[in-house]
């Protein structure tokens, strides 16, 4: 029993990093309609921006801020120079310059910093959490910041007129256009909270799979996983998908004999289609209905 | 949104139209044939090398073509079927010691198996689900053949080796250039066997779904059935194609089929333009010579170099390669 929740709480830890980036996706798929495939690679900039300023002499939570306010600017920037004039495009058309931008944003920053891995520091300090074996400082602190900022981001999308209005301009653009709201410009707020959010999972992984272009990988298959768990259209859902995704993973590897981490990537692939061919629109997330 | 209105064509044509244009229309098509098989007679072993391998992608541009362009499916995993073609090929090859003829005819059944397989918990998800499904299968697929229980049969990480075919009957030709015209005869059966599927019943359907899967449905299309069928074909294609890729460059490795190949593929049809078979060819030509023309610009960038590239066609040529010769042949399309 003690192994079982051991492992509970491992997959916890992990699962952390999942719920950050889940918690990306579904904030950029809920302000453009699409999954980001180079959510993950933007992230990874960040985390490479922060990491720059804290070498430039910059304290640890000053640089968290600025690396903030910077992905923030670049997510809307990206958004009016590359994917606003793109608006009619086919999807098709969207995907390739998502795939460009991965290309773009990965190896200009393996260009800029190296492919070496770096060091990232951890705000939470290097020490294990509350005395814990298995829970690091880091990984509790990421765990509380992923709730804190799921918490900030509902008063952000239920008590704020511009997050009222960015709901509006997702579930029905036609309306809120009448209304008054600026639809083109809340696409464009979208997409800069997704690259902020994106910039503090960013921040929170590195210190725990060590800074360099290809850290996002895996990381995003994961995310993708636990956004599809816990639905497309809800961010709690998201990152509870997250954490039950880590769980889940730590759980086969530990009782299921021969799996380890060569079925790790398998596992995420078959929990994908099984959520997607099961309940489409995951645990929290509200039923597809298209009208023709 | 029509991805493909390749059956509203409407000629722009003026009184001048017996002129060049007519001609290049009429004759393209001969002209491409012709110029294909040439070419290896004036080029050097390592060029015909590289158009073999154009040809190969062609075969996978063409394939997710039927499934993307004819049926409006996506697929962020054809990595996996090209994969399993290419090792089910060389397994024949190397295991079995059976022909690589045979080899290529089985890699297509055995990847049309693996495809309907995908197909059934696929069939119900619709655009971006579908592509995130795809796209997780496509980042296993590595994992997969990397698996310890059938090392034995793929060769774990390490890969496997195939020896280069040997020109039969005696023909008067390398290596190098049997492979192309090997590879050029089964492109072409491929090609044609897509274009008379777009006029069939099959097709007709499949475009319906692409159009509007409801309506199609509601018009008595049965949805799923012609779903497997674009995916079993995709996949026999990808399939047949990538076995080619495995006997050209004579070698399979699970770090071979990564989620780059399949981007690869799918840019190469957003290229070439979606549905347009033509323009396999050229998504093909962007597949094979752009990433090294991106790394003689600039060698650290290279990847920066592509993506820039992929932004400037989809941005000055949404349609990608069928835009540009519409416009060079002054044939428009009707809006609908």
């Amino acid at each position: 029993m003690e192994l079982f929740s051991n492992q509970v709480l491992a997959g916890l830890a992990t699962g952390a990093i999942y719920a950050c980036m889940s918690l990306s996706i579904v904030m950029i798929y809920q302000a453009i309609d699409h999954l980001n495939f180079a959510q993950g690679e933007m992230a990874m900039a960040s985390a490479f921006i922060a990491w720059q300023l804290i070498q430039w002499g910059l304290p640890y939570w000053v640089a968290f801020g600025l690396t903030i306010g910077l992905s923030f600017g670049a997510g809307f920037a990206i958004e009016r120079s590359l994917f606003r004039p793109l608006a009619d495009a086919p999807v098709l058309t969207h995907v390739a310059g998502f795939i460009a931008l991965f290309a773009i944003v990965n190896s200009g920053a393996g260009m800029i910093w190296g492919f070496t891995i770096k060091e990232f520091p951890s705000p939470f300090g290097n020490g294990q959490f509350l005395g814990s074996e298995l829970l690091s400082a880091h990984q509790a602190g990421m765990i509380g910041a992923t709730a804190l900022l799921l918490l900030s981001l509902y008063v952000f999308f239920e008590f704020t007129r511009v997050g009222l209005a960015m709901r509006a301009a997702v579930s029905n653009p036609e309306s809120a256009r009448l209304v008054g709201v600026n639809v083109s410009w809340m696409i464009g707020l979208g997409w800069a909270l997704a690259a902020g959010i994106g910039a503090v999972a960013g921040m929170f992984i590195a210190p725990l799979v060590f800074l360099e272009p290809n850290m996002m990988g895996g990381i995003l298959v994961y995310g993708f996983a636990g956004a599809v768990l816990g639905g497309l259209s809800s961010p709690l859902g998201a990152v509870l998908g997250g954490f039950m995704i880590g769980v889940f993973e730590n759980l086969i590897g530990t009782y299921v004999p021969g799996a380890g981490n060569q079925l790790k990537l398998p596992i995420a692939l078959f929990l994908i289609i099984a959520i997607l061919r099961l309940r489409p629109q995951g645990l929290l997330g509200r039923a597809f209905v298209e009208r023709v | 949104m029509s991805v493909l209105p390749d059956t509203s064509i409407a000629r722009n044509d003026s009184t001048s139209s017996i002129g060049i244009r007519t001609i290049l229309l009429r004759w393209s098509r001969p002209l491409a044939l012709l110029v294909l098989v040439l070419l290896p007679l004036a080029a050097s072993d390592f060029v015909t090398f590289q158009l073999t391998m154009l040809l190969v992608y062609a075969v996978a541009l063409i394939a997710l073509n039927v499934l993307t362009g004819f049926t409006g499916q996506f697929s962020l995993g054809q990595n996996a079927f090209f994969g399993i073609g290419g090792y089910s090929a060389v397994i024949v090859v190397e295991h079995f010691h059976l022909s690589y003829l045979l080899g290529i005819p089985v890699a297509g059944v055995i990847a049309a198996i693996a495809g309907i397989l995908f197909a059934f918990p696929a069939l119900r998800l619709k655009g971006v689900y579908l592509a995130l499904a795809t796209f997780a299968l496509g980042t296993t697929i590595p994992q997969l053949l990397k698996l310890d229980y059938i090392e034995q049969w793929t060769g774990g990480v390490q890969g496997m080796m195939i020896e280069k075919p040997m020109t039969p009957l005696g023909l008067p030709l390398s290596q190098d250039a049997y492979l192309y015209y090997l590879t050029l005869t089964i492109a072409l059966g491929i090609y044609i066997l897509s274009v008379n599927l777009l006029h069939s019943k099959t097709g007709r359907a499949m475009l319906a779904i692409r159009e509007n899967e409801t309506a199609a449905a509601a018009m008595g299309v049965d949805v799923a059935y012609y779903k497997t069928i674009a995916f079993g074909l995709s996949a026999a294609f990808t399939g047949v194609s990538g076995a080619l890729g495995a006997i050209v460059i004579q070698f399979v490795s699970p770090d071979a089929y990564t989620i780059q190949l399949a981007v690869a593929i799918f840019l190469g049809i957003v290229i070439g333009g979606v549905g347009w078979l033509p323009g396999t060819i050229v998504g093909a030509a962007f597949i094979v010579f752009v990433p090294n023309v991106a790394e003689s610009i600039s060698k650290g960038l290279s990847g920066a170099v592509f993506g820039v590239l992929i932004l400037l066609v989809i941005f000055v040529f949404p349609r990608g390669a069928q835009q540009v010769c519409d416009r060079l042949l002054g044939v428009e399309h009707k809006k609908d």
